[in-house]
């Protein structure tokens, strides 16, 4: 497909044209922290920053949101179905990392059956990706295969030199791209030459990046009892405090809890994020599986590094995002864990 | 029939029969709004029962596929919403969602094999299912043997159902075990794991085992000194679930979910996953 | 100082004071260090800096409770939290061996980046500058400009409690910024300001407990929060009034226990400044009963737990302007 460009300066106008039709999602700085808000044209947009502090699967997967209602009356209950009305949306500068998070996603929402709560958003939404600009020494997607400077999404953005380029991936991209390509100008091959540079110019970048050559050498369905059976998850869950930070703060963490709230009116039932790292997320009447620590946080590593691709072809439910890294109380993540079990630690 | 197929939003049923089985277990008898039954089920396969505002959360189906007329759920008192469901009486509506699962393989593997079923305590629930499925299609099954024990005789959840159908049924051996003597009681007194070694059975038999977990544990191993293999034993799991569809990630193991990869297991599956439940 | 500490932790190690070291573990990145508990093969990878900012204390309870005695390294301000878990009888005192370590001020590594600092490959500090390699370039800092904001408020260079005090000889690390500026600040606007201003933050909180369950204030067997038998366990916010209410009760808890530790703050992935929340209380608590420093004393009475002639009364929210 055809790609396109506008200057630096008009994006506003971009961004409004869009906005027009349907509610328009970008990294806006609000309170010092930048996440993906609704955009309007007060909104303080930071294109720049590299990742949002969360990430962006709230817009797919909220945080809460509500199944169905009941009414309860004597013996007799009765359901009404009140999810959160869908409407069309945009999600513009989606890194490289969240975009193939969106896949982690799909696999286990769009898997059968269907969770058509997620499928409704990801219907509705169109994802704009950003490729990525000076990456930080917590960013390792290259090692899960995600080239930064190639991001995937319905359409992709490059910023070079005061320029957004726009190319359009995908059906959904091309009909966005047709509602908004007055304001743009088709893209030559000088244009295509300056993109090529810039990708060029950010593989070197990343070549650079100490976690880029992160060695995932062991993590595979076939190692999955050495892996779990492995001594070193004691030390690494030591400190651990059990808290959800690195779970609400991941891109591809996608469990769930379902809960019932009784506002007095009737009962709504609800589901929100929920994470393995707390204390009751498989506590049973008679206990749970999981006593302590070690194995709570052993199951969202193994999880992501060898259940999740023993199920999926080798797909594993980490992107490289790298805000666990920068996020944890204490400083333990996935990298740490990867390096302690897998590559040359890997027997 | 359903609008909408999201997997979560439950149907409602209502309660016909409440029927006590021991201090701590009741059997409802569960039916569709129009006196049909909610689903059809395969043997060892769990549903969703939820009372909103409670909770919900999954129940071995404890009637057998082959009853069209209704569902039935064996359920101890054991937390907040088995509390609940344990106050209910007859037209009490809850809300039922399912079938989940893998049942067990009654139409493949189980056929032309002779069956031994082993159960402790409430864990006869997900057999009573199974074991009535085989009565009904008698003749596709070699012997069956039922080994089934519980703490004491009140504890013996469908006593008057073993007694009567069980136990008078030609073809089929009952083998009733409490765990100290009673009063009233001159059956047979000790653990199932060792009465199940005492009864030194034939080793060409398919076994199902199900009951608490250090109760699985003993039995299998008996079984495995009397000659069995773990191909030949098959059990069934019980862990946290939420949405009972392998997507909230609860009753993840290893890379199985125990709600639609389980929550029956052939034990030598059981070898390959972390050993976490 | 890492070399000196390790020369202190061998010494005790060797003639058998304590038998493990609860200190900071080396990460990947120079900044991310983690709590962890040494035996003495493994002290190679102990590290004390500026980055070494976890609070130590709150381990000690499950530490303490183990067999043998722990090493534990305290900054002056971890021993404040130390004695309060003493005086809240959680920590073993006898199964824990205080080495006091010096402190000039922890570093914010979110500091660092917001100066667009990215890509860093190493960071030396080199008296009160920072020499910042990344794959951008060298880059050097003023230490003061990045310092952690709870140090911009320290309490002094004193360890409240230690069986042994490892000296470095460096001059002392003082508060710049007086501690409850902001809350008078908070205290001067109109409620609907001060309103918009939480609002403002606490829309931001994910609900991840890191706040909680990082504070050695907050040491109960099961929280409330967690507890489903008490009616208000939740995971999320389901709306504005859970977002706030979860933060202000939490402060109501600590009321009166919190040291002003700042790690609440320290941890909140969301930048969320929950410290100011407590500072409140213990601004009230100052007024209202006289200075009181949690954990400085553990022979003090705590002023919420104790009851005197002259205390206020109920009143007082009305005197103050509440409704």
């Amino acid at each position: 497909m055809m790609m396109y460009k506008i200057n630096v300066d008009r994006l506003p106008e971009l961004y409004a044209k869009m906005a027009e039709s349907r509610a328009l999602y970008l990294p806006i700085e609000k309170n010092d922290q930048v996440e993906f808000h609704p955009w309007n044209a007060d909104a303080c947009v930071r294109l720049d920053k590299l990742n949002t502090a969360k990430s962006a699967k709230d817009l797919f997967f909220p945080q809460t949101e509500n199944l169905m209602k009941f009414k309860m009356q004597g013996k007799n209950i009765s359901i009404e179905e009140n999810r959160d009305p869908v409407e069309p949306f945009v999600l513009f500068g989606v890194r490289a990392c969240d975009v193939r998070s969106f896949d982690v996603l799909d696999k286990v929402f769009l898997a059968d059956p269907v969770d058509t709560f997620y499928q409704s958003r990801r219907e509705n939404g169109v994802v704009i990706s950003m490729a990525c600009h000076e990456p930080e020494e917590t960013c390792f997607c290259h090692a899960f295969g995600i080239d930064a400077a190639d991001p995937a999404g319905d359409i992709s953005c490059w910023m070079v030199e005061g320029t957004l380029y726009w190319k359009p991936l995908t059906e959904k991209g091309q009909a966005l791209t047709e509602t908004v390509s007055a304001l743009m100008e088709q893209a030559g091959d000088q244009d295509q030459a300056k993109v090529e540079e810039s990708q060029k110019a950010l593989h070197a970048v990343m070549e650079k990046l100490p976690l880029y050559d992160l060695d995932l050498t062991g993590f595979d369905g076939d190692h999955l009892l050495e892996k779990f059976n492995s001594e070193k998850w004691a030390k690494l869950s030591e400190a651990c405090l059990g808290c959800g930070s690195c779970t609400f703060v991941c891109p591809t963490c996608q469990c769930y809890d379902i809960r019932d709230y009784d506002n007095g009116h009737g009962v709504q039932r609800y589901r929100c994020w929920d994470s393995c790292m707390y204390s009751d997320f498989t506590m049973m009447a008679h206990g749970t599986p999981r006593k302590t620590q070690l194995e709570k946080f052993r199951q969202r590593f193994m999880h992501k590094l060898v259940y999740f691709p023993s199920n999926n072809d080798g797909m594993y439910s980490c992107v490289g995002c790298g805000r666990c890294l920068t996020k944890c109380p204490i400083s333990m993540n996935i990298v740490k864990v990867i390096k302690a079990l897998g590559g040359e630690n890997h027997a | 029939m359903r609008e909408t197929m999201e997997a979560l939003i439950p149907t409602i049923g209502v309660v016909t029969d409440v029927r006590v089985d021991t201090p701590d277990v009741k059997t409802f008898r569960v039916n569709s709004l129009d006196g049909g039954i909610p689903f059809d089920h395969m043997p060892g396969q769990c549903a969703m029962l939820s009372i909103p505002g409670v909770g919900e959360a999954m129940f071995s189906i404890t009637s057998s596929p082959t009853n069209k007329e209704y569902k039935e759920f064996s359920i101890k008192k054991c937390g907040c919403l088995t509390d609940w469901l344990h106050q209910m009486e007859v037209g009490q509506q809850i809300t039922i969602r399912g079938p989940y699962g893998h049942a067990f393989p009654v139409d493949t593997e189980f056929v032309g094999k002779d069956l031994l079923f082993i159960a402790g305590g409430i864990g006869l629930a997900p057999l009573h299912s199974v074991i009535n499925y085989c009565r009904h299609y008698r003749d596709r099954y070699g012997s069956i043997d039922i080994v089934y024990g519980s703490r004491s005789k009140d504890d013996l959840v469908d006593y008057q159902e073993i007694l009567n159908e069980w136990c008078t049924e030609e073809g089929i051996n009952v083998y009733l075990t409490i765990d100290r003597p009673q009063e009233g009681w001159d059956g047979h007194v000790g653990f199932v794991p060792n009465y199940v070694k005492e009864l030194n059975f034939d080793v060409n038999k398919t076994a199902v085992i199900c009951g608490p977990p250090i109760m699985i544990k003993f039995t299998l191993a008996g079984l495995q000194e009397l000659g069995f293999e773990k191909t030949q034993v098959y059990t069934t799991m019980e862990l946290r679930m939420k949405c009972g569809i392998g997507k909230c990630g609860r009753c993840n193991i290893g890379d199985k979910y125990v709600c639609k990869d389980g929550p029956v297991f052939r034990c030598d599956q059981l070898d390959e996953l972390p050993n976490e439940y | 100082m890492t070399e000196l500490i390790k020369a202190k932790v061998s010494e005790l190690l060797a003639n058998q004071t304590a038998d493990r070291v609860l200190g900071w573990k080396k990460g990947e990145f120079f900044y991310d260090e983690t709590p962890a508990v040494f035996q003495a093969e493994e002290l190679d990878d102990l590290v004390y800096d500026g980055f070494s900012a976890p609070n130590l204390s709150k381990y000690l309870i499950k530490e303490s409770k183990k067999e043998g005695k722990v090493i534990a390294l305290l900054k002056p301000c971890d021993t404040y939290s130390f004695n309060q878990l003493i005086m809240e009888h959680r920590i073993n005192r006898d199964n824990v061996y205080v080495v006091g370590v010096p402190c000039r001020g922890n570093l914010d590594i979110n500091k660092i980046r917001e100066k667009g600092i990215k890509g860093i490959q190493s960071i030396k500090e080199q008296g009160d500058e920072l020499i910042i390699e990344t794959i951008y370039g060298t880059k050097t800092l003023p230490r003061e400009e990045v310092i952690l904001d709870r140090c911009l408020c320290c309490k002094g260079s004193q360890h409240m409690v230690a069986d042994e005090v490892i000296e470095s000889g460096e001059p002392a690390w003082e508060a710049k910024a007086d501690r409850f500026e902001m809350v008078t600040k908070l205290e001067n606007m109109t409620s609907d300001e001060r309103f918009a201003f939480w609002r403002g933050e606490l829309s931001k909180c994910i609900r991840c407990n890191a706040c909680r369950n990082v504070c050695p204030a907050c040491s109960c067997l099961q929280c409330v929060f967690d507890d489903p038998a008490s009616k208000v366990q939740a995971k999320s916010n389901a709306d504005d009034f859970e977002e706030n209410m979860f933060h202000i009760i939490r402060a109501f808890h600590v009321a009166g226990r919190c040291t002003d530790c700042g790690e609440c703050s320290r941890v909140c992935p969301q930048g969320i400044p929950l410290h100011l929340l407590n500072r409140k209380f213990i601004k009230d608590i100052d007024t209202f009963y006289g200075e009181y420093q949690a954990g400085a004393d553990i022979e003090a009475k705590g002023p919420l737990t104790e009851f005197n002639k002259d205390d206020v009364e109920p009143s007082i929210v009305k005197e103050r302007g509440g409704k």
